[in-house]
């Protein structure tokens, strides 16, 4: 057995709290209605493309992609459209979204929704990237940039190294996890539909070692596969950080302010990767997605399979509503996921869990002052200085910042988390990159 | 849902350490080398660090009290490693009254002007200790020896330390096969069966502290080990240079304040760099400044004035030694 890889510079071991990875993923009955906004993805809002009163079916295009960098949006279930109004999402602000009222679960024609594996491919590079785009995939470890995108290659650029992200390193997530297990034969498909698409002969699947389940099921899988492989990661945070975990398998390091293309790699989330098997040999688009509801104080700690555009309400009913004690409700892991304000919004693309966090954990500690402990540099996986980052954004010193590369920070949390005076590094480095980057965007004008 | 939740930036989870738990470690990382200092020093040991810790608390509180006005800060603790290290760095049998403005200077001078915990550039302790060295030579360089609870405070039998011995020895002109007969071997150099300031004797407590702290990952090593091995080879090249006028390397690493001050003093992170390059700067000149002291200078001792020195760095040290930003080299055509 190979060693362990990981990426080595800074990261931190919160506690895992895989509370659901033993849950299989259940199908969640069908909502009345349905919330799906037109901007789920990185890049521009698609455009709507049915009105009030319109009758659509489960699968049929709603909303269709603006620009190079935006993403097809479809109907979740089967029903009429109610209206089409702004109601917040996940981040609090108010996006335009279209409301359909289910009927029944009609679906359009032509969609496989058999169980049987299709490994046959027979698409070629261009038509299984012109699918993607159709379908409406984007990444879906959270960060929704839409997948065609990634896999059209700048011109001069070249791949040969195609790595499927299986990390899922923030704690409490299980929703990689659980898909791996339960479809693996169909990931492995997907990737080898992203190989066609990329023309390479390399894939790489990452998993940390605390799924030690889920690699060993893709041993199995890969036996006579020679092109694709696993491997076991050591469980650090943040490996499932596109250039942490780059780094980690194959000892690339993509330069500053570049992207994996840079060094040669691409980089899918495998739950996008069994999308986009999904998306080809089923042609069917992206309209529902696992997500995770966990939290210590739920009955059952699940995995649901989840149409896009349920409230997340629906979710906490389905694992016995919420509990006495909610202190805060977070979309995503606990360590970069969104706290929301209510449980109205609705399940999105990019939606990996919902956490439930009590009471008594939900509140910020006192900040004391700094002690120089150096802490929150040795953790930083991009080899910041956190602490300086802060004090210059309080003094508003714009150019230090800039020189201190603060446009370079992921946003991990790791500094946050490690501060032992609990100071809000991260609340003021996202502050000063926000004013950093508003500088920077006006002096190319 | 008419309930009011929190809603927060991430992250959402927070790791257990607390500047509290930190100290703590601290503490109890001293705790061999305070019992070893008591074993051999008795109840002089008890007084100074009794003395040393209270003042400071103190002065703390009436300073946060009533110049401040603000929150406070007596409970995070370090006002009472403050007190054991400043202990640890004086003579077993000093007058209560000069402790006492020890740990006024320490904490007051040293700490509380620059704004308290985090702001202060030197070393509370051992700004008050060289306070103290430099105001009352006398008082400060008179050791007693260490026979435990068999002699009194302040009509303690006292005698020189090993430093002090080579220092007078040298200056006389003597060969160092002279000196040597005179000074106490390495096993009792190891175990800190020698006259000295209360804590630095014992180099097996000190070490096992500075296990416990690398263990709990307090410390890193870079800092300890870059003095340590700045000390060993820059007496080293001496000692072969001239074996009759120098020390050999092991003598100086355990005689004096350097294993203290090298675990202890210098690791304090309000006043040392903070990425590992900019600390085996600091290190490495805190080295070569003790040994200079000790080998040229007047004082037999260099470790407090080293550190001192090098704290004055640290700011330029931080300005100009970054951490290596993620993605700087392209390492991939």
């Amino acid at each position: 057995m190979e060693a362990l890889k990981t990426f080595k510079k800074g990261g931190v071991h919160p506690p895992e709290n895989k509370l659901s990875a033993g849950a299989p993923i259940r199908v969640l009955p069908l909502p009345d209605q349905v919330y799906i906004p037109i901007s789920q993805h990185l890049g521009a809002p698609a455009e709507a493309k049915v009105d009030k009163g319109d009758v659509v079916k489960t699968g049929q295009l709603i909303a269709s992609l603006h620009g190079f960098v935006s993403a097809n949006i479809h109907s979740s279930v089967s029903g009429k459209v109610q209206k089409i109004d702004l109601v917040p999402d996940s981040s609090g602000y108010k996006r335009t979204t279209i409301i359909i009222k289910a009927e029944g679960d009609e679906w359009m024609n032509g969609i496989d929704r058999s169980p049987e594996i299709n490994p046959v491919i027979t698409a070629s590079p261009e038509e299984i990237r012109k699918k993607i785009m159709e379908n409406g995939i984007v990444g879906l470890g959270g960060a929704t940039f839409p997948s065609h995108v990634k896999l059209s290659l700048p011109r001069g650029k070249k791949v040969d190294t195609l790595i499927i992200n299986g990390v899922e390193c923030e704690p409490y997530l299980t929703a990689d996890h659980r898909l791996m297990l339960e479809k693996g034969p169909e990931i492995v498909v997907g990737i080898k539909l992203l190989m066609k698409v990329l023309g390479v002969s390399r894939g790489m699947i990452g998993i940390e070692h605390n799924k030690p389940d889920a690699i060993e099921q893709f041993n199995q899988i890969l036996e006579g596969e020679p092109d694709i492989s696993v491997h076991a990661l050591k469980v650090k945070y943040p490996q499932g950080g596109e250039k942490q975990l780059i780094k980690a398998l194959i000892n690339r390091e993509v330069p500053a302010r570049g992207l994996p293309i840079d060094v040669g790699a691409i980089v899918h989330n495998v739950g996008t990767t069994f999308a986009v098997y999904e998306a080809i040999q089923k042609n069917k688009p992206l309209i529902e997605r696992v997500v995770t509801v966990t939290g210590y104080n739920l009955q059952n700690p699940s995995n649901y399979l989840v149409r896009i555009g349920t409230p997340v309400s629906k979710l906490v009913e389905a694992v016995g509503g919420l509990p006495e004690d909610t202190g805060k409700i977070i979309s995503g892991g606990p360590m970069m996921g969104k706290a929301l304000s209510n449980t109205d919004v609705p399940v999105v693309k990019g939606t990996t869990g919902i956490l439930i966090i009590p009471e008594n954990q939900s509140r910020r500690k006192n900040i004391h002052p700094c002690i120089r402990c150096a802490k929150c540099i040795s953790v930083c996986p991009q080899g910041l200085e956190p602490y300086l980052l802060m004090a210059m954004t309080q003094k508003e010193m714009l150019e230090n910042l800039e020189m201190n590369n603060i446009m370079d920070c992921i946003e991990c949390g790791s500094c946050s988390y490690i501060c032992p005076s609990n100071r809000p590094l991260l609340d003021y480095i996202r502050l000063g990159k926000t004013t950093v980057g508003k500088m920077i965007s006006t002096r190319k004008n | 849902m008419n309930k009011l939740i929190t809603v927060a930036p991430s992250p959402h989870v927070f790791g257990e350490q607390s500047v509290k738990k930190i100290m703590l470690g601290v503490i109890i990382a001293l705790t061999p080398a305070l019992f070893c200092s008591v074993y051999y020093f008795g109840w002089g040991a008890i007084i100074v660090t009794l003395v040393s810790v209270i003042s400071c608390l103190i002065t703390e509180f009436l300073i946060q009290k009533f110049l401040l006005k603000g929150n406070l800060t007596i409970t995070d603790g370090t006002a009472i490693v403050t007190g054991l290290l400043l202990a640890f760095n004086l003579p077993g049998n000093l007058p209560v009254w000069i402790i006492i403005l020890g740990a006024v200077v320490s904490i007051g001078v040293g700490k509380m002007t620059f704004g308290g915990l985090g702001n202060n550039p030197f070393n509370p302790a051992l700004v008050g200790r060289v306070f103290l060295m430099i105001s009352f030579p006398v008082q400060m360089t008179t050791w007693p020896l260490p026979l435990g609870f068999k002699t009194g405070y302040a009509d303690a039998v006292t005698g020189a330390t090993p430093l002090g011995i080579l220092k007078e020895g040298l200056r006389n002109g003597d060969q160092m096969s002279q000196i040597m007969e005179e000074l106490p071997g390495y096993k009792d150099l190891f175990y800190g069966h020698i006259g000295g300031s209360i804590g630095e004797m014992a180099a097996i407590a000190l070490l096992l502290g500075m296990l416990y702290l690398l263990v709990k990952k307090i410390i890193t090593w870079h800092i300890p080990i870059s003095i340590m091995l700045t000390i060993v080879l820059f007496t080293g090249i001496l000692w072969l240079v001239n074996p009759e006028k120098n020390a050999d390397p092991l003598f100086h690493l355990l005689s004096g304040g350097i294993l203290l001050g090298a675990i202890f003093m210098a690791t304090d992170y309000v006043t040392s760099p903070m990425t590992p390059a900019g600390m085996w700067i600091f290190g490495i000149g805190i080295g070569i400044i003790t040994v200079l002291i000790r080998v040229f200078g007047a004082y037999p001792e260099g470790v407090s004035f080293a550190i001192l020195i090098m704290n004055a760095f640290v700011p330029l040290i931080n300005r100009y030694v970054k951490p290596k930003r993620f993605g700087e080299k392209i390492d991939y055509e």
